[in-house]
């Protein structure tokens, strides 16, 4: 049996290098699970389908499992550990999910959080309407949409008080 | 779940992954890979390599001239998306790429790439075949240029050799007195349509002189049903031209109904657009 051939990859993964010898085959959720040991991203249907894979790839939302390791090297990756604040408090996104109950197994919740987080840079302001559009290509097999949509809007809120605290200072 | 093992490659030049290609008869190449990864994924498709193109440079245009838009192999659906000027050259552009799979996926996802995978579940081959438009094609042989009305061979087929690579896609602008419309039925927006379809209509004055209707979903390729003469009943024409089929989704009878209700919606939404056009060309 031959041997797969294995390639040397520097991923830039939340700010930090992390360099990893991966099969070419090596799925970037892979990767950043099994190789740089970031299990916050979680893989569902490693079909695109269910979005819980969902990192941010140069700030744009991609599905980790329809993309190598070996194909990210020039891109800075933001997986769900790195939506903290710099002082490990959550994030306005992960707040409002935690204020209004926005998970249950929480198994899908690493991918509705990273594909929010980019949605309300996008769109600031949704209507309720473009939270649901926001999330529309994330599944919840708790079904517990109601309370991700609320929580869309109250992280709208979150980050409106931010942004008045800070221009008061 | 996971891709049967290959050779990669990362080439920083064209010549180099045309080469790549031309000399591993069983090579993919790799762009946005939103269709190639998930049938690596489940073992559908096992190529022996991947030249991934992903780092060659110019690619990534999205090019806006007075014959129409010229997208690079690497722009990516959102780019396209976001283009204004490109809206504006071809409507059917913005039409069709906001049903084009979830923006995740259209972040990604390339739509030089989408066309040559040739799905005829998918928006945007169905669009340049509507078009009239074309792929400019690359290998180690020479560049041509294929016409979208020889570019479908079969379901997933293209008529593109192993070695060649799509680098372009051209999507004609339109014509003054033109208009298009699209609309599809999907399970929720952003899955795969159950039905979809477009609509290109040439107008002078009152007369619609040319009228044409593209469908997703209901054949094994793009197809595109010439319904000039048929402008009273545009579905049961296309409907001796489609197949519709059952699947998991629907059933064939029921995407033949849907083909009765958007046909007629759709063509009179073109027609429409095209004399609010004429007047706007007329009353600028």
């Amino acid at each position: 049996m031959t041997t797969e051939q294995l390639h040397e990859v520097r991923l830039h993964v939340n700010g930090s290098v992390h360099e990893v010898r991966v099969p070419a085959r090596r799925l970037l959720s892979d990767a950043l699970r099994h190789d740089c040991g970031l299990t916050g991203t979680h893989v569902g249907c490693e079909h695109g389908v269910c979005g819980a894979c969902t990192v941010l790839v140069d700030g744009a939302p991609m599905r980790s499992c329809l993309m190598l390791a070996v194909s990210a090297v020039d891109a800075e990756i933001t997986t769900v550990e790195g939506l903290t604040e710099e002082d490990g408090s959550l994030s306005p996104v992960q707040q409002a999910f935690s204020d209004c109950h926005g998970l249950q197994c929480g198994f899908c919740t690493p991918g509705f959080l990273t594909t929010i987080t980019a949605g309300l840079r996008e769109t600031p302001d949704p209507t309720e309407d473009e939270a649901r559009e926001m999330i529309a290509g994330n599944l919840c097999r708790c079904t517990g949409y109601q309370n991700i949509v609320k929580s869309v809007l109250r992280a709208r809120e979150i980050q409106a008080e931010i942004q008045g605290e800070r221009s008061r200072s | 779940m996971k891709p049967a093992p290959f050779a990669y490659l990362r080439p920083s030049t064209l010549e180099e992954a045309l080469a790549a290609l031309a000399g591993e008869q069983g090579a993919k190449v790799l762009a946005g890979g939103q269709s190639l990864v998930p049938l690596l994924n489940m073992r559908l498709a096992a190529p022996s390599m991947l030249v991934d193109i992903n780092a060659l440079p110019d690619l990534g245009h999205v090019r806006v001239a007075e014959d129409g838009v010229r997208v690079g192999a690497l722009a990516r659906h959102a780019e396209v998306l976001a283009s204004a000027e490109a809206a504006h050259a071809q409507p059917l552009l913005g039409m069709a790429l906001s049903h084009v799979a979830h923006p995740t996926i259209r972040n990604r996802g390339t739509t030089v790439g989408s066309i040559v995978h040739a799905d005829a579940a998918a928006e945007m081959p169905m669009v340049l075949r509507l078009l009239e438009g074309s792929v400019d094609v690359a290998s180690v042989r020479g560049r041509r240029t294929v016409p979208a009305a020889e570019l479908f061979a079969g379901p997933l087929e293209s008529t593109l050799g192993h070695d060649e690579i799509a680098v372009q896609a051209f999507f004609p602008g339109l014509a003054p007195g033109a208009g298009v419309a699209f609309q599809e039925i999907a399970r929720r927006h952003g899955d795969y349509a159950l039905v979809g379809v477009a609509a290109h209509v040439e107008t002078e004055g009152d007369a619609v002189t040319r009228a044409r209707l593209g469908f997703v979903s209901v054949s094994d390729v793009p197809t595109v049903v010439d319904v000039t003469d048929a402008l009273d009943d545009p579905a049961g024409t296309a409907l001796t031209e489609l197949e519709p089929a059952d699947d998991i989704h629907a059933t064939a009878a029921y995407r033949a109904h849907l083909v009765r209700v958007l046909a007629p919606r759709v063509l009179a939404a073109a027609t429409d657009h095209a004399r609010s056009r004429a007047g706007e060309a007329i009353h600028p």
